[in-house]
């Protein structure tokens, strides 16, 4: 809906995700996993969706489509797609819209394919379900799409059983799959954690390649910077169940506007330069069902005032990209000229590093 | 190597088992315990067998095995609630005036003895071939598995039957008395035997995933003696299954004694079980007193269907998360 | 470098030989041998990091496994301090104290029953370090705080911890016997990247205080790159490279290093477009002939596939090793820095 009316110049704005909140009913009460994300992807963009493990950005790729494990399930919030509500609908429309025009690529290949088919019937199959083609048409179409995710001499290869391929080739399969139905956008969650690092590489180019060609837009979910540096045109940083900055990538990498995804860039070791000691957060982010009010990230943040640890900041536009911090409002105690009481506590305890948790 | 000093610091032992107490009434396995009615049934009924077998002397109202104590006048009695019944004899009496209550308690005793006995012997042995082949692999291990398998072949009742009658055969030349006594340890040793490859399979398995990880190695590293390894390090994360196991094997180990007792095999009825006193029971069935066999045959029905449920139910608990 | 090296390692190689089904073996089929480490000679000297990188499956933890004595070398040497412990009866309790091990999984490495204070505690007791019990908690104690946990933090289970303090207590256990040299299989492989950069800082700063040699095995270029002094470059169980590490990253000589450098995808990367078509690591069951390398190498030709290069003194200043023709040749020469020339 949003955008969509105002300018056909402007990408649309083809998948939005308002305020998702997702939760797990647990004996011990109801566990808040998702904090209300907010997160958009424009058409033909990448979007990369990085944290840390457990900050819910595989969770939030599985709410996008409703493939939640029950009894996890969407609390509140709204997800737009293409300009119609998707959440909410039933298990059928679902799965209609994630064939066509949502395509999924999932970590390990292994999963994605059935072991006990060939990967020309899963490929004829997949196409013939989701587009109006026959047996021979399909086929064609079948061998174009290996062809395009570089597998040698596609037409021989369409009797082969997935066994019979190596971890990089089943993963240029599945992304075979996700494309069959020439999707709008393409949903992949850690596509390369499960390959090797020579291989990594080429899965990268593949679906960078690929979606530039087609022009799909991809929601590229990883914990790996590197990747992520690479491969996409946005960034979203979520943190303990939420997006706490978005903006393109060479900002976010370079030059974040949130302390935490400062940090993080901080401290990954890079090739390019090397330093005697690296820059690291304390601590460790919250567990789920342990978020502090306020600002979940203001027990490690080194920043950190009385405003952040009583009232969770909205998104707001920070120096380069929008992030959900303090230091970018006009409450801001600095702003006023006064320094906060606590300026410049937690730079000093780095060394204290996992005394939480 | 050196003698292990305990933990001298902190808070004490009355602190560990109050802390492992309460960390085990809010652990996920309570919290299924009570959550299941049928669950908690089974246990009370379980626990109400222990209890029964372990006070039998002070509860059961009449003492069926001192012949003094006997008469004959009493043979036969109904239920006290049909006509001709008698308060005092509760659920009856047999042809030689035994209370039948009183004889299902301590049958219940004997049947648990030998069922418990049978299990632990079981769970040693099976245990202590399954860690050590798991953790030594090679011909040891081929042997082992193959004893098992050879024997997982045959029923365990056949095992037992055999063990049985070979041990009865090979004593009976002997000096040593075949008394009842005797008969319990026969019968313990020929269930428990019969039930060894399970608990051998399922630890060797699980030992050789233990094995494989890390903080083993890390106890290789510094050089830890095998037999400790396997004793402190990979014996304690085996024994989730061997509990679930053993529950369930109780039940499986008081029907075996039941059947072999039923069949004649098993403890004489001068000191009977569960399974004798069904077998003794029987012959009355058609001449009218049915609750000479009905009620002994219940008691056993209640106890192996309140175990199994137990066992189902820690199984189904411990498997989806072994932790 | 001899005289001074800590860790000496000889042609060592390790070869398994896989299972064979039943039916197989009774129709006279001969099993399949893995070799996981085939051969490779390095020494390091006290307080340097030598670096093991390589993909999965090229045997870069095999040669940690093996120098703790973890799998016994099917031909090969490794000293310590120039005495020869290859043997399990030549590792007395004085040689195991002096080399410990950190793993890659804090989930598997500490065992999930025990508390953290005996965790820490068994070398400690195994080697009869501390006098008495109150002696064994002092020391445990100091360990944890060494590492930044608290004292009090011995009295829970490994479960109440998160991955990095879990990573933590493993190098507590592993500074417990004082020991000079610590072999780490992938430590920071299964962390997340804040995690990370405490727990590399963390091993830095113990380097530092203690003197520390480590022998570190990753397959991550830049976290290898921030923590070593000199790398060894693995490939199907052999080294194909081993320089300084400056040297390593500023000019890559063998044509796999070259394509390790050039594919990782690095925070530097921004916007660099990237179609890597360089085929897959074969199985080391059965690996290429000659040059293992050469099925993937655009410098390949007779000699390559045939005769299997060693490592040679490249000429580099620094004493770099190369295994291959195509350098000896002077066929290729020293790649120039990655990032440079890239779009």
């Amino acid at each position: 809906m949003t955008g969509g009316t105002t300018s056909a110049l402007l990408p649309r704005t083809l998948l939005d995700v308002r305020d998702l909140k997702v939760g797990l009913p647990t004996r011990r009460g109801h566990l808040s996993i998702l904090n209300g994300v907010d997160l958009h992807v424009k058409e033909g963009e990448v979007l990369g969706v990085v944290g840390e493990s457990g900050a819910g950005k595989s969770i939030t790729g599985l709410a996008v489509i409703g493939l939640l494990e029950p009894p996890a399930r969407i609390d509140d919030g709204e997800v737009w797609f293409d300009g119609a509500r998707i959440d909410g609908l039933s298990g059928d429309a679902l799965r209609r819209i994630r064939g066509a025009r949502i395509g999924v690529i999932f970590q390990d290949p292994l999963t994605s394919l059935n072991p006990l088919y060939t990967i020309g019937f899963q490929l004829t199959e997949t196409i013939r379900t989701h587009m109006d083609l026959g047996a021979d048409a399909a086929e064609k179409r079948a061998v174009e799409l290996l062809d395009e995710v570089g597998i040698p001499a596609a037409a021989s290869r369409l009797g082969a059983y997935p066994h019979e391929f190596s971890g990089g080739m089943r993963q240029r399969v599945v992304i075979a799959l996700a494309l069959c139905a020439n999707p709008r956008l393409i949903i992949a969650d850690e596509p390369t954690t499960a390959l090797d690092v020579s291989i990594q590489a080429q899965i990268i180019g593949v679906l960078k390649r690929l979606c530039r060609e087609h022009g799909t837009a991809v929601m590229l979910i990883t914990h790996d910077m590197g990747v992520i540096a690479e491969t996409a045109d946005r960034v979203a940083v979520m943190y303990a169940g939420r997006v706490i900055e978005d903006g393109t990538v060479a900002e976010v990498v370079r030059n974040a506007s949130h302390p935490y995804s400062h940090g993080l860039m901080g401290s990954i070791p890079t090739i390019g330069e090397r330093v005697g000691r690296l820059p690291q957060i304390r601590g460790a982010m919250p567990r789920v069902g342990a978020v502090p009010v306020g600002c979940a990230f203001a027990p490690r943040c080194p920043e950190v005032r009385d405003l952040c640890r009583a009232e969770r900041p909205a998104m707001m536009d920070g120096r380069t990209t929008s992030a959900a911090c303090w230091q970018y409002s006009p409450r801001w105690p600095d702003r006023s000229g006064a320094a906060g009481p606590e300026a410049g506590i937690g730079t000093a305890g780095a060394e204290s590093a996992a005394a939480d948790g | 190597m050196t003698a292990r000093p305990a933990t001298g610091t902190a808070p004490g032992i009355a602190g560990r088992l109050l802390g492992a107490l309460y960390r085990g009434a809010d652990s996920d396995l309570a919290y299924s315990f009570r959550r299941n009615p049928v669950v908690v049934t089974a246990a009370i009924v379980t626990l109400l067998y222990f209890f029964g077998a372990a006070f039998a002397d002070w509860l059961a109202p009449h003492t069926p095995f001192d012949p003094s104590t006997l008469s004959l006048g009493d043979a036969e009695k109904p239920p006290a609630w049909i006509e001709g019944g008698d308060w005092s004899y509760v659920l009856g009496t047999d042809n030689q005036g035994r209370d039948i209550f009183s004889t299902i308690l301590y049958g219940s005793r004997l049947s648990l003895i030998v069922g418990f006995s049978a299990v632990i012997f079981s769970v040693v042995l099976g245990v202590g071939l399954g860690v050590t082949s798991g953790y030594f692999g090679g011909w040891y291990e081929s042997t082992v598995m193959r004893a098992a398998d050879v024997q997982l072949t045959l029923p365990s009742i056949l095992v037992a039957l055999m063990v049985d009658g070979v041990a009865r055969a090979i004593f009976a030349g002997t000096d040593i008395k075949t008394d009842a006594t005797f008969a319990i340890y026969v019968l313990i040793f020929a269930i428990g035997i019969s039930a060894w490859p399970q608990y051998a399979r399922v630890v060797r398995s699980a030992t050789l995933v233990e094995k494989s990880k890390d903080y083993v190695a890390a106890a290789r590293v510094i050089g830890i003696p095998s037999w400790r390894i396997m004793l402190r390090h990979v014996l304690p994360n085996t024994m989730g299954p061997v509990l679930v196991i053993g529950t369930i094997d109780l039940a499986l180990a008081v029907i075996t004694e039941a059947t072999l007792s039923f069949l004649g095999v098993g403890i004489p009825p001068t000191q009977p079980s569960l399974g004798t006193l069904i077998r003794v029971g029987q012959e009355f069935l058609f001449s009218g007193q049915w609750w000479i066999t009905l009620f002994p045959a219940l008691a056993l029905v209640l106890l192996v269907l309140a175990v199994n449920l137990l066992g189902d139910w820690l199984r189904d608990a411990l498997n989806p998360k072994l932790r | 470098m001899a005289e001074t090296a800590l860790l000496e390692v000889e042609d060592l190689a390790v070869h398994f030989r896989l299972p064979l089904p039943v039916a197989e073996r009774a129709m006279g089929r001969r099993p399949k041998v893995l070799k996981a480490v085939d051969g490779v000679s390095f020494a390091i000297g006290k307080g340097v990091t030598l670096s093991v990188v390589g993909e999965s499956g090229c045997g870069k933890s095999t040669v940690a496994r093996l120098i703790a004595g973890l799998y016994r070398p099917t031909r090969g040497r490794v000293a310590i301090d120039g005495r020869d412990v290859t043997a399990a009866k030549d590792r007395t309790r004085a040689i195991r104290r002096r080399l410990t091990m950190i793993f890659q999984d804090p989930q598997a490495s500490l065992n999930p029953r025990w508390r953290v204070r005996d965790i820490i505690a068994e070398p400690i007791r195994a080697f009869g370090i501390a006098g008495d019990a109150r002696e064994t908690g002092r020391q445990v104690d100091g360990l944890l705080e060494q590492v930044g946990l608290a004292g009090a933090d011995g009295e829970k289970y490994p479960h109440e911890f998160s991955g990095g303090q879990r990573q933590r207590i493993s190098i507590a256990r592993a500074l417990a016997s004082k020991p000079d040299l610590i072999l780490c299989d992938e430590p920071t492989s299964a962390l997340d990247v804040s995690v990370q950069a405490q727990i590399l800082n963390l091993m830095r700063d113990l380097q530092d205080d203690l003197g520390l040699t480590y022998l570190f095995i990753s397959h991550d270029l830049a976290v290898v790159h921030h923590m070593s002094d000199r790398i060894a470059v693995m490939y199907l169980g052999r080294f194909v490279e081993v320089a300084d590490a400056a040297a390593l990253f500023a000019a890559p000589q063998h044509p796999y290093t070259q394509l390790l450098l050039e594919t990782i995808p690095d925070l530097g990367m921004t916007g660099r477009d990237r179609e890597a078509v360089a085929g897959e690591v074969p199985s080391p069951i059965d690996p290429p002939s000659g040059c293992a390398f050469h099925p993937r190498c655009p410098h390949a030709n007779e000699r390559c596939r045939t005769e299997r290069p060693e490592l040679r003194t490249a000429g580099g200043p620094d004493g770099a090793t190369v295994a291959c023709h195509a350098v000896e040749e002077g066929r290729i020469v020293g790649a120039p820095a990655r990032g440079t020339a890239d779009g």
